[in-house]
């Protein structure tokens, strides 16, 4: 068996791994017994493996990532990000709107035990918000958003690998369900238990899930018009700069989870304050995405 | 005329000129180091969720979110930490490299282990399934969009003694593609059973013609002659 990595890695290996190589090369021209041949790839495989191993520092770029390579990659995919903002968005409004106006339409997409359990949630009047709770239940449901709200938005991503389709769904279907229910409770006058619980997270969780489709949809539109390059160097090559998409947007939900869990869930805060952070962290958010890392470049 | 037949070799050319060679894993050793990986998996969320229980709700929140780590990213630490690995893999002797046999990196196995979810669909993983049968290199999905593939890992079988018979001249003449195939029978007479190497000398009866144990102890000697031992 070889020595570990590390071992191996001294100043004369590349000179040594060349003349394997070589060794391999004779063998194969002079028709050495195909046990040597296959003894000598083995070690040109483990060699190349040690000496052409892709960069893997990603605790280093951490830093970089966050001050100038996620915004940047985000801005260079401004047009993945927008559309897939319009397809949250536009069924997010018109549903909201619909329930609004007719609170009989929410249940084309809820059925009635999920839309009384939303009712009591944010009902003003109940003794307790919903989720009332100690400090045991927020974390219990910080574990949960992270679990449930980063699975979405992984898999609002995978599914782009259906040509687009797969995120498009997803994106329609958390819009026209967050619209609904939006609209619903504001209908019902739920407004400041409502608003007041999502207003803290909503600009994290909302832009997270956006640009998680944003990079599915990055991932699909390559196998639909691959341009110049065959579709399996297309889709590796979008799949490389969407998955940085990913990163950062799984960052943010991991954000999201924590305002939501520990603060949008307090009652005892006034509703002032709560309104002002969400919008601080809405303002905060897109100066972020829009500037940041400009200079720096990509 | 390697290129031309039917087999699962991958090959890849080196920037020294050399071509790498690999066999690539099909599905049937993909889906069962899956189901160990997954037993296992199963096992370590069952023994954290009775640790965790204890601890009431606050323990349910750490729960799940170890839950939600263990799902994603349990093959992507042991692809980029154990050498392209999973416990279930190397049960399996296959690993994960990207597709110029380097290591894989954390964004070539992030990426193939979050389009897990696609590969998944429309049930239990027949479109990753489908995907690895009928592309080359038998890759699902997740290995299209992050450029990787999985090999298997190849172990150099100690090469057996060479059989005792005495070598001898060949009484007809031998190309070079002969000879390799003569010397190849050789060498691998203790992984092939009797039975089989009496039925491939008797194929060359007509230039041998000798068959059956006396053919095999041909065909031994004269790849013991070409391997030198001509005394």
């Amino acid at each position: 068996m070889l020595a570990s990595p590390e071992d191996m890695l001294t100043a004369d290996f590349p000179a040594r791994y060349r003349a394997v190589c070589q060794h391999l090369s004779v063998a194969k021209g002079r028709r050495y017994t195909p046990y040597l041949i296959n003894y000598l790839n083995r070690l040109v495989v483990e060699g190349h493996r040690l000496l052409y191993r892709h960069h893997n520092n990603l605790r280093r770029s951490l830093l970089w990532f966050l001050v100038a390579g996620f915004p940047s990659v985000v801005r260079s995919n401004r047009s993945y990000v927008f559309i897939a903002a319009a397809l949250f968005l536009l069924p997010l409004l018109v549903m909201g709107i619909g329930c609004y106006s007719n609170s009989e339409l929410i249940y084309s997409v809820a059925d009635s035990a999920s839309v009384h359990s939303y009712e009591s949630m944010y009902n003003p009047e109940s003794p307790v918000l919903g989720r009332e709770r100690g400090s045991g239940t927020d974390v219990a449901m910080f574990g949960f958003y992270i679990y449930n709200n980063i699975g979405i938005g992984f898999r609002t991503f995978a599914a782009g690998i259906f040509f687009g389709l797969g995120s498009i769904f997803f994106l329609v279907f958390n819009g026209l369900s967050i619209g609904s229910i939006a609209g619903y409770l504001t209908q019902l006058g739920y407004i400041e238990t409502f608003y007041g619980f999502v207003s803290g997270h909503a600009a994290f969780e909302l832009t997270a899930i956006v640009l998680c489709g944003a990079a599915g949809l990055k991932l699909g539109f390559s196998l639909v018009a691959p341009g110049p390059h065959s579709r399996a160097d297309a889709i590796r090559m979008a799949g490389r700069e969407a998955v940085l998409i990913v990163y950062g947007a799984a960052l943010m939900l991991v954000v999201a989870a924590f305002i939501e869990a520990f603060w949008s869930s307090s009652r005892e805060l006034p509703l002032l304050l709560k309104y002002g952070v969400g919008a601080l962290m809405g303002l905060l958010l897109g100066a972020y995405l829009l500037f940041a890392g400009r200079r720096v470049g990509t | 005329m390697m290129t031309e037949k039917i087999d699962t070799r991958y090959r890849v050319e080196t920037p020294e000129g050399i071509d790498l060679e690999a066999s690539m894993a099909g599905p049937v050793p993909r889906v069962l180091a899956y189901l160990l990986d997954l037993a296992i998996r199963f096992t370590a969320i069952l023994v954290i969720f009775i640790v965790l229980a204890v601890l009431g709700e606050a323990g349910m929140g750490i729960f799940l979110f170890l839950v939600f780590m263990v799902e994603w990213f349990y093959p992507v630490y042991f692809e980029v930490m154990r050498g392209g690995q999973t416990p279930g893999k190397q049960v399996f002797n296959i690993v994960v490299v990207n597709d110029d046999l380097t290591p894989v990196t954390w964004n070539s196995s992030i990426i193939r282990n979050l389009l897990r979810t696609a590969d998944f669909l429309p049930f239990m993983y027949l479109g990753g399934i489908i995907a690895m049968v009928v592309t080359p290199g038998f890759r699902r999905l997740g290995d299209l969009a992050a450029g990787t593939l999985v090999i298997y890992k190849d172990m150099q079988r100690p090469q057996k003694p060479l059989s005792k018979v005495v070598g001898r001249a060949p009484d007809f003449p031998l190309e070079a593609e002969d000879q390799i195939a003569v010397i190849g029978f050789s060498q691998r007479h203790g992984d092939i059973s009797a039975e089989r190497q009496k039925e491939l000398a008797d194929i060359l009866a007509p230039v041998t013609s000798v068959t059956g144990d006396e053919a095999v102890g041909r065909l031994h000697g004269i790849g013991n002659w070409l391997l030198g031992d001509r005394d």
